[in-house]
């Protein structure tokens, strides 16, 4: 049995990486959060406002991040049927979610002392919405069928439509945004940035990336012992 | 070499093994038939047949060569009879009949529902016919198909015992032509020296390994 | 079966059922004219208003009409056998969006000047408007048809749609939108029109080998 025996591999893997994963996470999120709050210099024009970004831009990484790596696992699921393909995409849906939510969040916290108001119909903005409802639909249609490996298989096809036409979605935000150019737009994150602020904000996009390796593993975990239950259940209803 | 064949085949259906180990094989000119209690997978193994569900274990071959590595080939041999009529009630007998029929062959479908007794409800809206009815018109797409295996899963639900032997009638001449037959049913089909294939002979016992 | 016999068959369906095709428009042209009660008649608003409220109505008509493409001929088993047949599975998908975009889309075209009348828009910005949204709405029923086989027989099928769909459906309308108020304003046209086209051939290629691999999982 194949399909069975793979996981218990995997979670012989998960089990002596997790520990390693939690400690990276914690080290680098503290790390991070010390250096993004406190050791970094406030910005010349924005202030201690600025301080927002180290959440908000490695949030949106991540949401974008994972929505390609949902997307790759939705390919591997296809194609070769690989059942930890499905899992691993399942499980990353609502954290992919979770980030865009952040992104968005973090952007209205940050565009209120900016641009005076919590929502812009801004490009970066406007498409981080548009992601945000993509990961939405794939939550809902994962989660629509009585059998779940078919809500696997519809929510891989609907996941590499979405990833196929995240880029167009993109350009055609960009070309509405400036069609329609809003009274004043602040580059979110310019260029040309000081070291002593890209440091924390790589130590964070690091820190958020293991964030999302730990917490992918443990809603893999949860996953397929959800799927020895429905097993195990399956069987003593044979067995009765 | 065997036609139609059948090797070491599983299949999994929501999580739970089917059937497993189980094996067939069929001449020109032969039928089986499937026996088995409820969920003992006869569907599953005709819609399996038919190419619609792959198995985890085995292969299917006709003629020697596999069906799933060019199924639009293989799926033209055949003609499967599910649970479904596949009957539009707007479009009449004559024309829900004749959209499955092969092109260049307009005598073909007159001849299907003569034989099944529906020539004077050729014109009739498919939404009035009764069960036994749309049950004909389902059947009579067997002749229409030109198909060398019929896959039939319960064909005889709904029909009367005219109709019954008026479909052993039809099979009989299709298995004289060369062609072959897979049915699954509770009832007797009146199908001549069938193979017979019991279900239950290929079950899962018991699934330590799914549950590891 | 041939492409053309599953083309005639739908149409065929669509002749026999005149009143589901007619539903479409009759829900396009109703909620078109529910705006200038929500706004107010002032015709300078209106005009304002008027391509977003005809993209936006055509977009949600379509989507609507979409939602059983796949679902009448999955459910009385049509569609387990057009997959058995010499015909293969995405250019089932092909005829069947064709054929209603025929009987659905096609009919909210022909509909616009209408609704372009109560909204006091100027004939000439029709002459851009309807190509736009032939382009379009054709774009949209090759998006949606993704959807409608994706929800085959899910829980609430009928609101998930929607779901799926809308964001894909973002890049139609605004580029859509650009070239018909390109067209009031004399604007560049010739842009929008282009990537409208683009989108659409996009489509052409992907709508139809994802909605077949989404039905084959649902008849597996």
């Amino acid at each position: 049995m194949h399909r069975f025996a793979n996981p218990a591999r995997f979670l012989r893997i998960a089990n002596a990486l997790l520990p390693w994963l939690t400690v990276g996470t914690v080290a680098c999120l503290g790390i991070g959060l010390y250096m993004a709050l406190f050791a970094s210099p406030p910005d010349y024009q924005q202030g201690e406002t600025v301080r927002i970004m180290y959440v908000h831009v490695p949030s949106a990484w991540m949401a974008l991040f994972i929505y390609v790596f949902i997307a790759i696992a939705s390919a591997c699921s296809l194609i070769w049927r690989h059942p930890l393909a499905d899992v691993a995409a399942k499980a990353a849906s609502p954290i992919g979610a979770g980030f865009a939510f952040l992104t968005l969040v973090t952007g209205s916290l940050w565009g209120e002392p900016m641009w005076g108001t919590w929502w812009v119909w801004d490009a970066r903005l406007t498409s981080m919405l548009v992601l945000f409802f993509l990961y939405l639909g794939h939550m809902a249609l994962m989660g629509a069928f009585e059998e779940q490996s078919r809500g696997y298989r519809a929510a891989a096809v609907l996941a590499l439509v979405g990833v196929i036409n995240i880029p167009i979605i993109k350009f055609s935000v960009d070309w509405w945004s400036t069609l329609h150019q809003p009274a004043s737009v602040i580059r979110l994150d310019g260029p040309t940035i000081d070291p002593s602020m890209l440091w924390p904000l790589l130590i964070m996009g690091l820190g958020f990336k293991l964030f999302f390796a730990t917490l992918l593993i443990v809603r893999m975990k949860s996953e397929l012992m959800a799927a020895r239950v429905r097993a195990l259940s399956l069987a003593q209803l044979r067995n009765a | 070499m065997t036609q139609f064949c059948g090797q070491g085949l599983a299949c999994i259906r929501g999580g739970r093994q089917v059937f497993c180990d189980l094996d067939f094989a069929l001449e020109p000119g032969q039928a089986i038939l499937l026996t088995g209690p409820n969920g003992s997978g006869k569907s599953t193994l005709l819609r399996l047949m038919a190419g619609y569900l792959r198995p985890s274990a085995g292969q299917v071959t006709w003629a020697g060569e596999p069906v799933f590595e060019d199924l639009g080939e293989y799926q033209r041999k055949i003609c499967y009879i599910g649970h479904l009529d596949a009957i539009k009630g707007v479009l009449t007998v004559a024309e829900n009949l004749g959209f499955w029929a092969q092109k260049g062959a307009p005598g073909v479908t007159d001849g299907a529902l003569e034989e099944l007794g529906l020539t004077a409800l050729a014109r009739v809206p498919g939404r009035l016919l009764s069960s036994g009815q749309r049950r004909r018109l389902a059947l009579a797409r067997l002749l229409v198909s030109k198909a060398d295996l019929w896959l039939m899963d319960e064909p005889t639900v709904g029909l009367d015992a005219a109709s019954v032997r008026r479909l052993a009638g039809i099979v009989r001449r299709h298995r004289e032509k060369g062609g072959s037959i897979v049915a699954a049913s509770h009832t007797d089909l009146l199908i001549e020296d069938a193979i017979a294939l019991k279900m239950e002979d290929f079950a899962v016992d018991s699934l330590p390994e799914m549950v590891w | 079966m041939t492409l053309k016999k599953v083309i005639a068959r739908d149409l065929r369906l669509a002749l026999r059922q005149k009143t589901d095709a007619a539903t479409v428009v009759l829900f396009f042209a109703l909620t078109a004219a529910l705006f200038p009660f929500a706004i107010g008649p002032e015709a300078a608003i209106l005009l304002r208003i008027a391509p977003g409220v005809i993209w936006v109505t055509a977009l949600l008509s379509v989507l609507l009409s979409l939602e059983r493409l796949f679902l009448a001929d999955f459910e009385d088993g049509t569609l387990e056998l057009m997959f058995l047949s010499s015909l293969p599975l995405e250019l089932v998908v092909f005829g069947k969006v064709l054929a209603h975009w025929l009987v659905s889309g096609l009919p909210l075209i022909v509909a616009t000047p209408l609704i372009a009348i109560l909204y006091g828009l100027p004939f000439a910005a029709l002459t851009v408007m309807l190509p736009a949204l032939l382009l379009g709405t054709a774009a949209l029923s090759l998006i949606g048809a993704i959807g409608a086989a994706l929800t085959i027989g899910a829980r609430r099928g009928g609101i998930l749609v929607p779901l799926l769909v809308l964001p894909l459906y973002i890049p139609v309308l605004i580029f859509g939108i650009a070239a018909t108020d390109a067209g009031i304003s004399d604007g560049a046209i010739k842009a929008p029109l282009m990537i409208l086209s683009a989108l659409l051939l996009g489509m052409l290629f992907v709508a139809p080998l994802a909605s077949g691999v989404a039905l084959r999982q649902a008849l597996e």
